[in-house]
């Protein structure tokens, strides 16, 4: 053992900082931690590559069915009808949202009193659970007697079958969503907001800029961190769509608000096909990370071309 | 002019957020027929709906279950959260790193990949329906011990030194030294945690099938869906009350603490 070459084992192991002892109660706290993750996480995932080449109700053995719950997800049309209505859903969700959330910050950045009382009752909905609000709001776009339409009837125009024409189903549960959660970003666009140096405004002010000058070279640069983050926790909170379409629609009509997770979920407890349960949502997880990375992507770089 | 607008422009919008949920409580109170007018107040007076509601689900029950198991879930995310984050941030041993790359990855890993593996690997645990598939798994959270982590890191070394000098354990430097310093990110992991676990229906809805078991969202949920609230509006707004109610109640007292924790995690992602 004249050998000095360290072996591999010890290279991996190797101290934060030669010299220093190793504190070995450090590994005792970190136990729980470490294995909790490895059986709840490390192995469900794992598993995950197993259930999408098998066929599998849970109570019957496994039975390995190759590519085949992949090419059935390709076949699927609803999958891609699901697809579809999400991206409906978060055209009009996230840039509805920003917009609202931009406004209201700004409103709330003014030198104005009462500040905490209107942050926070357009924060309330975003503590209050999805099911309240999922049910309220389904008594207000209720076709007959919601609140939405007897306003409209009251004002001599025609109702509107908020939750009962497909092409309207949708947008309808976008803003609904909306409503749900802009509290959460009219609050984080403020921090930001706050933390824009106000000289800036006021040399803009003394070379003449517009208000909307402001806005578009000081305000909107000066947030683009904040904005990032809005717009992907938005695409995320789109993409895991459930409750709302499971209590107001059940996906309808006509599929118009079948959600990813939706169809995941009937396929898995209505039809216990779990192979191709979890097949929908290794495509979903994929089809959230590509799609958070493409906007990360594309906000930074209007950013960079925009200096 | 300028402030008239503006102020009108805020009032207007706290109207749109707070009055659906005000016209809500006050439309449990009136009778079916008149649920549907814009009025908070009628002549007719009643707790119908909230009798009907009590007679066909068991609110006090879901109410307890859905307390203890937020409670237990966010007592262990605290403790073992702050436990693992102090190892990470003050205590030096081989593989550290290694265990906060692997947090850090945890975190992108989107939760529809492990749902559906992670429920028939409770199914083979023997936990449907038992608090345990709702408990056990939400124990620790990766994002909770990296949030105490980053925390403790700017707690000065010397203080944890000057305590060992006294000869306190690791675990008395963390809670009677540390925690005290601590108090806004454990509020932070508490409430988050708190309000996560509280309002979660979709994993309680796979794993909990017996009605003496359910979370209030889960028996609110299935109220509304499944036909025991025999389509009586006034009902269901009923029980999307009693479960709204609490949380409004508890909101009032922690909207501070509850935005701040809410707009700090946010940032931090």
């Amino acid at each position: 053992m004249s050998n000095k070459k360290p072996n591999r084992f010890a290279r991996i192991f190797r101290h934060e900082k030669k010299g220093e002892r190793t504190e070995r109660v450090g590994y005792l706290m970190v136990l729980p931690y470490v294995l909790h993750t490895f059986v709840f996480l490390g192995y469900p995932l794992a598993f995950a590559f197993v259930l999408i080449f098998h066929r599998w109700n849970i109570y019957t053995p496994m039975r390995f069915v190759g590519f085949g719950n992949i090419r059935l997800l390709i076949s699927d049309p609803l999958v891609w009808r699901a697809l579809l209505n999400t991206l409906y859903f978060l055209l009009i969700h996230v840039p509805l949202q920003l917009a609202v959330a931009l406004l209201f910050a700004q409103l709330l950045n003014q030198k104005i009193r009462a500040r905490a009382f209107f942050r926070a009752s357009f924060f309330m909905p975003v503590v209050v659970s999805g099911v309240v609000v999922t049910i309220l709001w389904q008594q207000l776009f209720a076709f007959e007697t919601g609140l939405i339409n007897v306003a409209l009837n009251g004002l001599g125009l025609t109702k509107i079958g908020w939750l009962t024409s497909p092409n309207v189903a949708m947008p309808a549960i976008a803003v609904m969503a909306t409503w749900k959660n802009v509290g959460l970003y009219i609050v984080l666009l403020l921090v930001g907001l706050q933390g824009i140096p106000t000289h800036l405004y006021e040399a803009a002010e003394l070379d003449g800029a517009s208000a909307w000058q402001k806005f578009r070279y000081i305000t909107v640069p000066a947030l683009n961190p904040t904005i990032i983050l809005v717009l992907v926790l938005s695409t995320i909170g789109g993409f895991s769509l459930f409750i709302e379409p499971y209590v107001m629609t059940g996906g309808g009509p006509v599929s118009s608000t079948l959600s990813g997770i939706l169809y995941l979920y009937k396929q898995a407890f209505v039809f216990g096909k779990m192979g191709y349960a979890a097949t929908i949502g290794f495509f979903w997880a994929i089809i959230v990370f590509v799609v958070v990375m493409i906007q990360r992507r594309v906000v930074e770089r209007t950013e960079t071309e925009r200096m | 002019m300028r402030r008239f607008l503006l102020y009108s422009l805020l009032a207007i919008g706290a109207l749109v957020f707070i009055y659906p949920f005000v016209w809500m409580v006050a439309a449990t109170f009136k009778p079916e027929a008149e649920v549907t007018n814009f009025n908070l107040f009628s002549n007719s007076f009643s707790f119908d709906n909230y009798l009907f509601v009590f007679r066909k689900i068991p609110v006090t029950r879901s109410f307890f279950n859905s307390l203890f198991v937020s409670v237990i879930v966010t007592a262990s995310v605290i403790f073992f959260g702050s436990v693992t984050g102090y190892a990470l941030a003050r205590l030096r041993f081989a593989g550290r790193s290694l265990v906060v790359n692997i947090a850090l990855l945890t975190m992108m890993i989107p939760a529809q990949l492990t749902l559906i593996p992670l429920y028939t690997l409770v199914v083979r645990f023997g936990w449907i329906n038992s608090f345990a598939a709702l408990i056990v798994p939400a124990m620790m959270s990766s994002y909770a011990a990296l949030l105490f982590r980053n925390f403790f890191m700017q707690i000065p070394q010397s203080l944890v030194e000057a305590a060992r000098l006294d000869g306190c354990s690791d675990l008395r430097i963390l809670f009677s030294i540390i925690f005290p310093l601590s108090k806004p990110i454990i509020w932070t992991v508490a409430l988050l945690t708190f309000m996560g676990i509280w309002n979660d229906v979709l994993w309680s809805l796979m794993v909990i099938r017996d009605e003496t078991k359910m979370t209030m969202p889960l028996v609110v949920t299935l109220f509304a869906v499944g036909g025991g609230a025999e389509a009586r509006l006034g009902a269901q707004l009923a029980a999307a009350a009693l479960l709204a109610v609490p949380v409004i109640v508890a909101y009032v007292f922690l909207q501070r603490h509850l935005i701040e924790s809410l707009a700090a995690s946010g940032m931090k992602n």
